[in-house]
């Protein structure tokens, strides 16, 4: 993703910023850090060919055969059988494909296959230790906090990132956290009590 | 409810709905319960946190093909040719369909029976089909689509139903663009108005809302021989089958349908689309599997809304409280076919509160813009913005508490039906007495008023009930429960849970009977090829409906099992009773079986109970109630309103899993807060007749940050033993009526200001400050 300088005629706006980086915003604000890439070098990429890209998803390598044009997400579902990433709306709106990229929540639609190389990749699926569930899997399982399921892959990776970055949020951190993350069911309250429980269980661990 | 009243009903609404075989004996009513009325985690949670639950879109199969569809993109043209040639020669492109393509020659009849061509040279709203593609990638097929050149004849449309009766609008149909007029009147309306103290009348308007479930609308179709299946996201694999079977001319045991996950619907997936059939014949045509998911910009077109109303409203009330009359029109619009563009808007009217004297009008047209689809208690929301507000118009009016108006007038019937039926019960003047009393909202009404304002903020606190007029459910439902010969069991039955516990809640119905622990209970859903019939998931009707059919399937099962395990004990099967694993004498404990060492059932190896939905009570309505409360802080400068806190009090007759009920009544109120505050579908009504907002950034839901931080459900239990033998009735769809009404009213509280027409929010409040409110 290509870092846009911001034109003092448009400003940029939060929800034009979560689709123009890609991200799951609020987690990155938590985070208090922008996943601002160096300045791409200028390489043009030919779209008809096919090219070879080496990819790391929860901890494997993945050697692959990509168009350019492929976003992270497509090769996730339709190449690697990763369905845990779920395609919403492929524009950065929705959140439902949020994967982590180095430890940030980043909508996977919004980057490309051929970006992601070099970058450690974790899916919902990667959050499995074996057949158990994760520590945020486990909490959104005991408080309910998803009802159709659809968004909750990405909902999920939202809070780890979250929780990676800041492991004992605030409400307003928490709130924050999963705002680029839609859920239509509206099971938002659920996922709060989610993130408040993996939170005061680790706090009770230490 | 009558039968035909049942059939009318949108869930229902061109279904051949059989009628179930009378069940047995119906089992009393539950005493106390073990299982049922529990917090359980959902029986599917693993699958749906880990990964592991394959959604319809997360399906693939071997030598799958991507679909994609060519759109009109015009609100009204003809097509005048169409030349898919390039297209067909392009990398990776393995079938190429438009109107004139043979296989593609079949009627598709939208809502209410109009037909038109799968490919219809008339295209009467942006979106409408007119040609699609399989190819080997999505990319493939969405470059092949662009390379598709049509000759459209553009047309001129109708995009505001507030014009689309004026002379000299444009045609959506040649025979002009009234869909109906439907009214309603008992008593006397005008004497009634003579007889108030009071009378008020406004005017309320709700926008075009577009449900947008988080998975798109699709499906993956391949043929294996003349078997067409189809992995639909739906939330009625029967509805989808039978759609498909009729415009393709298929046995209806020729069409499976597969939905065993879907990532919402709100009642845009009652039903299959246009899509479903293009997946089919493409998937023919190339003789390979065709996934075709619409992307989000088409869900926003063609796969439905909630009409926008525009209401009227005059109310008598007398100084004491009592409603004298009411009168109400709505003007609202189905799109381009007809698609109940009015549909129970005015139900809330006839039926809510007492009032003798009742006249409405609804006025259904057509504009040029996609068909709307049930959306989540189709017209109740509407209706409720306009009479819960009026409601409290008229308690200002009278000087009365909007509370102590409301409890004076609540019904003991269901006046809006034919003969007055009484409720079997009827809970809204609980979940008002017991809503105002856990909000404490006379206290902090008080408190409120009390406070002497400094700055720009201003709090406010807003309150609205409603009833949804189905949510009982009824036959017809056919459920099998298979008890294996080491008692685990498998549960089969059609219905699809949509993402309210509906798996959830059949397995501890299960557990209550049969004393089986729910995670060994298996259950196989939502497939026409292996499942039994069930209606569609909608209309709140789901648990009451399916969960008295599991109940009587256990039970057939535990019937049987009783009488093998009285063969071993040798006494009477009516001196046994099941004790977790065993079957024990009740008159000595020490004769007892464990089930998985019953002779019966290790000789057969299953013993299968089924069990049949009993028919409703007779002459009388089952009905869910609801009372929702909130706090809200506006900022008087900026026009932002904050939503501090919600309480929902819900009867639904018997809470059965109250984790996912809790769930159900957040997410009501937070799709509530969307229609409230946010939603709006804009359509360029001067220039293009296109949507201008077709995606979620201008579109906007309610995001974690929108919704009410603090909520807390309040289930009002009344276990209503007459309307079936759970004593549950339907929850989803009362939990979202009252919201939009009781946020604008908690605005009023709070600045004085009406906000008759959606969306609240600070572009509307600004602009009625403007008028309303004075510097200082």
């Amino acid at each position: 993703m290509q870092d846009k300088k911001t034109n003092s005629r448009f400003p940029v706006t939060r929800r034009g910023f979560i689709a123009a980086m890609g991200t799951g915003a609020a987690a990155v604000l938590a985070a208090g850090r922008l996943p601002v890439q160096a300045a791409p070098e200028e390489t043009v990429m030919d779209p008809s060919e096919m090219h070879k890209i080496t990819l790391r998803i929860n901890g494997r390598t993945r050697r692959l055969l990509v168009e350019p044009r492929w976003t992270l997400l497509f090769v996730l579902r339709e190449r690697l059988g990763l369905t845990g990433a779920k395609a919403g709306c492929e524009r950065g709106e929705c959140g439902a494909c949020t994967v982590l990229i180095n430890d940030v929540p980043r909508y996977a639609c919004m980057t490309l296959a051929v970006e992601a190389e070099g970058a450690d990749i974790v899916t919902l699926e990667g959050l499995m230790a074996g057949e158990e569930l994760g520590a945020v899997q486990n909490a959104f399982l005991e408080e309910d906090a998803f009802q159709c399921g659809y968004c909750t892959p990405g909902q999920i990776m939202a809070v780890e990132g979250l929780l990676r970055k800041t492991p004992d949020p605030s409400e307003d951190e928490i709130w924050r956290g999963v705002s680029g993350n839609l859920c239509r069911c509206g099971a938002y309250t659920h996922i709060f009590e989610a993130v408040k429980r993996v939170a005061g269980t680790r706090r009770g661990r230490s | 409810m009558t039968k035909k009243e049942e059939i009318d009903l949108y869930f229902a609404e061109d279904l051949a709905v059989p009628e179930t075989p009378e069940p047995g004996e119906s089992p009393d009513p539950w005493g106390s319960t073990r299982v049922v009325g529990t917090p359980m985690p959902r029986v599917d949670a693993y699958e749906r946190v880990s990964g592991a639950a394959l959604y319809p879109s997360d399906h693939t199969a071997p030598g799958m093909l991507h679909g994609a569809i060519l759109r009109c993109p015009h609100p009204h043209a003809r097509v005048k040719a169409v030349n898919t040639g390039k297209a067909e020669g392009m990398p990776g492109v393995r079938a190429v369909i438009s109107g004139k393509t043979p296989e593609a020659d079949v009627q598709w009849a939208y809502s209410g029976g109009v037909k038109t061509g799968l490919f219809d040279p008339v295209c009467r709203f942006e979106g409408e089909t007119v040609a699609a593609v399989a190819a080997e990638t999505p990319h493939q097929a969405w470059d092949a689509v662009r390379a598709i050149e049509v000759d459209y004849e553009v047309l001129p449309f109708v995009a505001d139903e507030r014009k689309a009766l004026q002379s000299g609008a444009a045609l959506v149909h040649d025979a002009g663009n009234r869909v109906k007029e439907d009214t309603y009147s008992r008593g006397n309306v005008d004497k009634g108005f003579q007889e108030a103290d009071v009378v008020l009348e406004e005017s309320f308007r709700t926008e075009c809302e577009i449900h947008t479930p988080l998975e798109l609308h699709g499906c993956v179709a391949s043929w294996d021989g003349d078997l067409l299946v189809i992995h639909e996201s739906t939330q009625g694999v029967y509805a989808v089958q039978q759609k498909v079977a009729r415009v393709l001319n298929l046995p209806l045991s020729k069409v499976r349908v597969i939905g065993h996950y879907l990532g919402g619907g709100f009642g845009s997936k009652l039903q299959p689309g246009k899509y479903t059939v293009i997946a089919s014949i493409l998937a023919k045509k190339a003789g390979r599997p065709v996934k075709l998911f619409l992307t989000r910009e088409e869900t926003f077109l063609c796969t439905g809304n909630r009409p926008p109303s525009n209401m009227t409203l005059k109310a008598g009330v007398k100084k004491d409280g009592t409603l004298t009359a009411l009168e109400f029109s709505v003007l609202g619009t189905g799109g381009a076919y007809p698609a109940g563009g009015t549909s129970l808007v005015d139900w809330l009217i006839r039926d809510l509160y007492t009032c003798p004297n009742v006249r409405t009008r609804a006025v259904d047209v057509y504009i040029n813009a996609g068909p709307a689809r049930p959306f989540r208690a189709p017209g109740h929301p509407q209706g409720a913005w306009a009479l819960e507000q009026m409601m409290d118009s008229l308690a200002q009016a009278v000087g009365m508490d909007p509370v102590e108006l409301r409890l004076k007038n609540i019904p003991a019937t269901s006046q809006g039906r034919e003969g007055n039926p009484p409720f079997t019960t009827t809970g809204l003047k609980e979940c008002i007495v017991q809503g105002a009393k856990a909000f404490r909202w006379d206290e902090r009404k008080k408190e409120i008023e009390a406070a002497s304002a400094k700055g720009p903020l201003r709090r406010g606190v807003g309150m609205a009930a409603c009833l949804w007029i189905a949510g009982g459910g009824g036959p017809p439902s056919t459920v099998i429960v298979k008890v294996f010969s080491d008692g685990s069991v498998n549960l089969n039955m059609g219905a699809s849970d949509i993402g309210t516990g509906t798996k959830t809640v059949m397995a501890m119905v299960v557990s209550e009977e049969l004393g089986v622990k729910a995670d060994v209970i298996q259950i196989e859903h939502a497939d026409t090829g292996t499942t039994q019939y069930a209606t569609p998931s909608g209309g709140s009707k789901t648990v009451p409906t399916e969960a008295p059919a599991v109940r009587s399937a256990a039970i057939d099962a535990k019937r049987q099992l009783l009488g093998m395990a009285a063969e071993d004990l040798g006494t009477e099967a009516s001196r046994l009773v099941f004790k977790g694993e065993e079957i024990v004498s009740r008159d000595d404990p020490s004769s007892r079986v464990r089930i998985k060492e019953i002779s019966g059932l290790k000789k057969r190896g299953v013993v299968v109970g089924v069990g049949y939905r009993g028919p409703n009570p007779e002459g009388k309505v089952v009905s869910p109630f609801a009372a929702q409360f909130c706090e809200v802080e506006v900022d008087t400068k900026t026009g932002e309103v904050r939503i501090l806190d919600f309480l929902g009090t819900n009867e639904s007759g018997r809470v059965m899993d109250r984790l996912t009920f809790d769930n159900q009544v957040f997410g009501g109120i937070t799709m509530g807060i969307g229609l409230a505050t946010t939603e709006v579908r804009v359509l360029d009504e001067n220039r293009t007749g296109k949507m201008l907002n077709r995606n979620w950034h201008d579109y906007k839901l309610p995001t974690a940050l929108d919704t009410a931080p603090r909520m807390v459900s309040r289930p009002v239990e009344m276990p209503d033993s007459e309307a079936n033998n759970t004593g549950a009735k339907g929850l989803g769809e009362p939990v979202t009526i009252p919201t939009a009404a009781a946020v604008a009213n908690a605005v009023h509280h709070a600045v004085g200001v009406c906000v008759t027409r959606t969306p609240l929010n600070p572009t509307r409040l600004s602009a009625l400050f403007a008028e309303n409110l004075k510097e200082g």
